[in-house]
């Protein structure tokens, strides 16, 4: 069950019929060696600190994840049940490769992880997300981030 | 999630990502995204194969070293665990058989209780070895989400639920509880699928829990009007597995 024609025919067609933004351009800036890499990743997960403020219907604003945050401080309030957890539930790194993206590091694959990822909750519509980006961006150009990972769910 | 992409590069900020609709990415040309062939959930693919989730993070943040945009590639292989047919969930523990057509008159909430009683060695296996849980969402602990799921499909306290203020919320994060509860208890267990098909089998087809999350469903759709009406329409029951209780 992993492309959309695998889907049942009623799941396709709700994924089909989604409503996407439209934007006239892309922006492209330029090329990053990953070498020179320094990485946050972005997730759609819903995903936050246990104790943290869960994510509710219609929510757009994000929560902060520590670089070093175990996979056991970490829990998923994300609205939808129309997507597996059990990969999820089994590793964080299905969702949200945090591990992973240190390996990398480690190995020197990529310059380096950024002190603080984020995750939204996808079920909101972008458009409601761009005030926080701008926000969110400006603190990681501070960290000196040059790379976002996005991971939707 | 392309949206955020244009957001993040119009900043100055490269953005990279995984696709798991390719038809939307193509509709919103983020500046660069890799679709991956998995299913919505896992769009690393598959839980504890570290080698084959390196392989999808390099191919995506290679993107960043193109030099026109807006990119987009597809990854090339299956996720490994998606080539096989689902497997019958054998739970060591004994659940009574469920009968959708009888449950309602029988005995069916301490039935659920008993479910979550034994499967609760499991889950502290569970805790022990991944070293984490994901319940937790609701603050709940999963005999308070049962208590509180129970009480709303006991329609003479539904009403001092509803009233008790933010029951999507509450009644939401109970199943979602209760839900990673039953999957990460019967997937500790020796032998067991982890693919999740397997386990959806398993917890919609078979347990007495995944019953009463379609009950309150029910109650929620009969009453279109109300402030919990949307549960029922969308936040518990996957589209996949409707067709269980139709």
């Amino acid at each position: 069950m992993a492309r959309l024609e695998n889907y049942p025919e009623a799941v396709r067609n709700h994924l089909l019929k989604l409503p996407c933004p439209t934007f006239d351009s892309t922006p492209f800036n330029r090329p990053i060696p990953m070498k020179e890499q320094r990485v946050a990743l972005v997730s759609t997960a819903g995903l936050h600190l246990r104790g943290d403020r869960p994510f509710g219907l219609g929510d757009a604003d994000h929560r902060l994840i520590p670089r070093d945050t175990p996979a056991n401080r970490l829990v998923m309030s994300h609205i939808s049940t129309n997507f597996d957890r059990t990969g999820y539930l089994q590793d964080l790194n299905v969702v949200f490769p945090l591990e992973r993206l240190n390996d990398l590091a480690r190995n020197g694959e990529i310059g380096s992880v950024a002190e603080y990822h984020t995750s939204f909750m996808g079920a909101t519509e972008p458009e409601k997300m761009e005030s926080t980006v701008v926000e969110l961006a400006s603190v990681m150009k501070k960290d000196g981030v040059n790379t976002v990972l996005l991971v939707p769910v | 999630m392309g949206g955020l992409g244009h957001y993040f590069e119009s900043e100055g900020i490269a953005s990279t990502q995984i696709s798991l609709v390719r038809v939307h990415t193509e509709n919103i040309k983020p500046p660069r995204a890799l679709w991956v062939p998995f299913e919505l959930g896992r769009p690393f693919g598959v839980p504890h194969d570290p080698e084959f989730q390196l392989s999808v993070l390099r191919k995506v943040l290679g993107l960043t070293e193109h030099k026109k945009g807006p990119v987009l590639e597809d990854f090339p292989e299956d996720a490994p665990d998606s080539k096989g047919s689902p497997a019958p969930v054998v739970c060591p523990v004994s659940f009574q058989k469920r009968d959708d057509a009888k449950e309602q008159t029988s005995n069916w909430s301490e039935d659920f209780k008993t479910e979550i009683r034994v499967l609760s060695n499991w889950y502290e296996v569970s805790k022990e070895i991944r070293n984490r849980t994901t319940t937790g969402v609701s603050e709940l602990d999963v005999e308070e989400s049962a208590d509180l799921l129970i009480r709303f499909v006991e329609e003479e306290t539904r009403g001092t639920v509803i009233d008790e203020g933010k029951v999507v919320d509450r009644i939401r994060r109970a199943c979602e509880d209760l839900k990673a509860y039953y999957y990460e208890s019967v997937s500790a267990q020796p032998g067991q699928p982890t693919d999740s098909q397997s386990l959806s089998n398993w917890f919609w087809g078979e347990t007495r829990a995944a019953w009463v999350i379609n009950r309150i469903r029910e109650i929620c759709l009969e009453e279109p009007e109300s402030k919990h009406a949307i549960l029922g329409k969308l936040l518990l029951v996957p589209r996949t597995e409707l067709h269980r209780f139709q």
